[in-house]
């Protein structure tokens, strides 16, 4: 058991979770990630860790509740514990000195996942430029402490209620055309990495995504995250999350994340038209006192 | 005890096996094999002719005296039985059900040649299970605490083999595991109906009563790493059994397309995930109606097939690219998933995987083979029949062409090397790595092999481990390993 030490909502359905793990958190580096089950009968799920404190000895997660375990998770509160976590897996970022501006490109939750990154560009003394990009202004992530950092942040939305309006990639045409950039990271939905991909590949500029497939066990025993880079197969989980945007054939990814969508919405609703005493019958494993005992 | 003539034995026909109903039981996970009566085991025990030298024994890797615990069996006494096998197996009621019999213990019988020899394994099977059945198990001596400790890296049958045998010695041993459950492929890979998880998990609570400490979710070389086990951790030696856990593949046109499992994925997700329960969390694609095919001949590609059958596939084919001679599965698992239906494809071998524009398979090419010379292995090598090809519809297929050592440990410390084939470097008398302090054993230093191998593996390290332990000393240059 791995003891909830704070839990809020930053976003509509993104909570910001602190969990209690020191070894995870002396060893963690900018773009590695954990596997998490929330429950005693869950599945393992791949979350990257935001933030560490080897000091406190937690770590930091931003999950975003689309499906059944995320959904789950994002009831936990403080106190509460989760069941597992393992990590930190993958491969860290290669963090380097740029001649030119380093830009971090997220969508949605994948801004809090790049957070890490950005605050790694900035220390090692980059001009960092961040495009966050968001569906409507609740969903722009990260900003101020992004801007603690010394971040130039440009916020995007889809409606225009925030910030620029329109697609991050639009942003990030911009910024190409105005000044020279020497990397550029991206994190967030498969079109919209794809998409970055797209506007940096004629400049030929370094671009890296960090890849979200589906795991199991994010330790390359299973092959099931396996990803297409340059034409070679690569295990996700081991040989990356984070790949050079130009070689990854993004189409494919999009293809094998769906692989489980009618059993992940049969799930979903299943979870959904449970009452509220099911519900956290469910969740009484790891809630509070009772996870508390479970673990001496 | 009544007294047969031998040539009265010689004609007894060997006792089968006991197994459920094909068809019912190809729709659950229940065990195939339901065990021996006591009445079965004493007349297969009687049948035994109780040699002068045993060949047997020379053919069980861990030189079980197989001829005295059977003499046992045969008057009945099982405790004694028992006693005889714990003095080299810590694992029976395992290794009675998958071991490949017919290669070892078995396949050295004198009675082999008359096609009819003991049942070894099904008498090792009945010994183990009688006792933890009926509680006989020996109590826990107490032992000396010798204030060393060990640490185990990977709880396979190599690990649990080797921190028992340091417990027993008075060591504190904490075995360090990479998944939530503690197993390996035990528990991962062979699937419920041929080893009932409950069997491991009570060789795990043995392991607990006697000391042993278990930490999953310690993948280390990430969250600790091997260093600081022996550092920081105050560890005074390391067991490395981290077995074979990276999935071939075959290198194919198609091999990502939706559809495509490795064994371990698709094992994984039923055996350690439960994807088989009703009200499964982790997803496994629904196989209802489904043709399934499974590349490979050895036991994890019966496992792969006889488990979607399970899960209520239509039609399940194995692919091989020898012949039924050369496969390497157990003789017993071939049996069972023919009974089961389960269709055998020999001499091919997948060219591409065909998909369709949503990229989901939809079926397999072949290349039909023939047999040609005798390659280093001693089976004849197929070789392909120029210009015969030809498809085959497949909505999922499960590749199970073997494992490769796992590379996660290897990779983060420099101090261990690695052969050319990613095995670990050892001195195969002892276990000992190119790092001080630090032994291996199991399948990351021979690759896929056996669970008695690797359990043998884990004693004969831990009888070093003790002998470190005591006089401290290390000798710098291992005998690399020959193979
Ligand atoms: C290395 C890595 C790091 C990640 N880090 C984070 C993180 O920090 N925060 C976070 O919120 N999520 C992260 N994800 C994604 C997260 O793992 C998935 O959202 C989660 O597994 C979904 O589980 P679920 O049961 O709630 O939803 P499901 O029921 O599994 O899925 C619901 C919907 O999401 C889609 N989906 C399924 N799997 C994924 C996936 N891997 N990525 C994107 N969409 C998916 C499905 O197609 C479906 O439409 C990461 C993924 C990887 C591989
Ligand atoms: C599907 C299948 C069926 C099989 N059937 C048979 C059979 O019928 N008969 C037979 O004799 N053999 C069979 N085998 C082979 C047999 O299971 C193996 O030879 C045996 O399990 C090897 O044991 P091991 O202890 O070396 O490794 P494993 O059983 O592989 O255990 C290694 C453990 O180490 C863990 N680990 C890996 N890396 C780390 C790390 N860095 N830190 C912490 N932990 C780590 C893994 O998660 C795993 O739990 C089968 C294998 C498979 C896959
Ligand atoms: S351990 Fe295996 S080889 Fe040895 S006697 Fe038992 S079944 Fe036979
Ligand atoms: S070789 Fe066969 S018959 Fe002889 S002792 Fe061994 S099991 Fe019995
Ligand atoms: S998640 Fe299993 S190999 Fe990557």
């Amino acid at each position: 058991m791995y003891p909830i030490l704070e839990a809020e909502s930053i976003a509509p359905d993104v909570r910001r979770i602190v969990i209690e793990a020191p070894k995870i958190a002396k060893k963690h580096r900018a773009g590695q990630f954990v596997i998490v089950r929330v429950t005693p009968e869950g599945e393992r799920i791949p979350l990257t860790i935001a933030e560490s404190d080897a000091e406190a000895g937690s770590i930091t997660l931003f999950v975003q509740a689309i499906g059944r375990t995320t959904r789950l998770m994002s009831e936990l509160e403080a106190e509460d514990c989760l069941v597992d976590v393992a990590g930190p897996l993958g491969r860290a970022s290669e963090i380097n000195r740029y001649d030119g501006a380093a830009v971090v490109v997220g969508g949605g939750v994948g801004t809090a996942i790049a957070y890490p990154i950005a605050c790694a560009l900035a220390a090692k003394g980059n001009r960092v430029v961040a495009i966050i990009g968001g569906r409507t202004r609740e969903y722009v992530l990260l900003e101020n402490e992004l801007r603690d950092h010394g971040i130039e942040v440009i916020p995007c939305t889809d409606d225009g209620s925030y910030g620029r309006k329109g697609f991050v990639t639009e942003a990030l045409a911009d910024v190409v055309a105005d000044e020279e950039v020497g990397v550029v990271f991206t994190i967030g939905p498969v079109p919209m990495m794809s998409a970055v991909a797209d506007v940096t590949r004629p400049g030929e500029i370094e671009t890296i995504a960090s890849l979200n497939p589906i795991m199991v066990d994010g330790t390359g025993m299973c092959g099931g995250c396996r990803v297409e880079v340059g034409g070679e197969t690569k295990f996700a989980c081991v040989d990356g999350p984070e790949f050079d945007a130009h070689e990854v054939n993004f189409r494919l990814l999009q293809r094998r994340n769906t692989s489980y969508r009618a059993f992940e919405s049969r799930q979903l609703s299943s979870l959904e038209s449970l009452d509220h005493e099911h519900h956290e019958q469910l969740l009484a494993p790891v809630r509070g006192a009772c996870a508390r005992r479970a673990m001496s | 005890m009544i007294k047969v003539s031998r040539r009265a034995l010689l004609k007894l026909d060997r006792i089968d096996m006991p197994a459920r109903d094909p068809l019912e039981r190809a729709t659950c996970f229940d065990e195939v094999n339901i065990g021996l009566t006591p009445e079965e085991a004493t007349v297969e025990a009687m049948r035994c002719l109780q040699c002068k030298t045993p060949t047997c024994i020379d053919g069980c890797p861990v030189n079980i005296q197989i001829d005295q615990f059977i003499d046992r069996v045969a008057v009945g006494d099982i405790r004694g039985a028992a006693d005889v096998i714990r003095m080299d197996s810590l694992l029976p009621a395992i290794c009675g059900r998958v071991c490949p019999q017919e290669a070892q213990c078995e396949g050295a019988c004198v009675l082999d040649k008359k096609h009819k020899p003991i049942a070894i394994g099904h008498l090792e099977r009945y010994v183990a299970d009688t006792i933890r059945n009926y509680g006989l198990e020996p109590p826990v001596e107490p032992v000396e605490p010798s204030g060393k400790s060990v640490a185990i890296v990977g709880s396979g049958p190599a690990g649990l083999a080797c921190a028992a045998d340091l417990a027993k010695s008075g060591h504190r041993v904490r075995v360090f595991e990479a998944l939530h459950k503690p197993g390996g492929v035990l528990i991962y890979g062979i699937p419920e109906f041929r080893l009932p998880k409950s069997i491991v998990q009570s060789e795990i609570d043995g392991l607990k009563e006697l000391g042993v400490e278990f930490e999953m979710n310690a993948i280390i070389g990430r969250t600790i790493t091997m260093e600081e086990l022996l550092t920081e951790e105050g560890f005074d030696a390391v067991f490395v059994g981290v077995g074979a856990g990276l999935p071939r593949f075959l290198n194919i046109e198609g091999e990502n397309l939706i559809g495509v499992y490795s064994a371990n994925e698709f094992l994984t997700r039923v055996n350690l995930m439960g994807a088989f329960h009703e009200n499964t969390e982790t997803p496994i694609l629904d196989l209802t109606g489904k043709r399934v095919v499974v590349f490979g001949g050895g036991n994890t590609a019966m496992d792969s097939a006889r488990t979607p059958l399970r899960l209520g596939a239509g039609e399940v084919r194995v692919a091989y690219r020898r012949t039924e001679a050369e496969m390497p599965a157990r003789v017993e698992e071939i049996h069972h998933a023919k009974e089961e239906g389960i269709v055998f494809d020999f001499l091919v071998s997948p060219l591409e995987l065909l998909g369709n524009d949503e990229g989901w398979l939809t079926g397999v090419r072949f290349q039909r083979m023939e047999l040609g010379e005798p390659d280093d292995s001693g089976r004849r090598r197929p070789i392909p029949i120029e210009g015969d090809v030809f498809d085959l519809d497949a909505d999922v297929a499960i590749v199970a062409i073997g494992n490769s050592p796992n590379p996660l440990l290897p990779a983060t410390e420099p101090h261990l090397k690695q052969t050319r084939w990613g095995t670990l470097e050892v001195d195969e008398t002892t276990g000992r790595t190119t790092m001080r302090g630090v032994f291996a054993g199991g399948d990351i230093t021979t690759g896929g092999a056996t669970v008695i191998l690797a359990m043998g593996a884990g004693r004969v390290a831990a009888a070093s481990i003790n002998e470190y332990l005591e006089t401290g000393v290390w000798s710098e240059t291992p005998e690399p390993a020959l193979t």
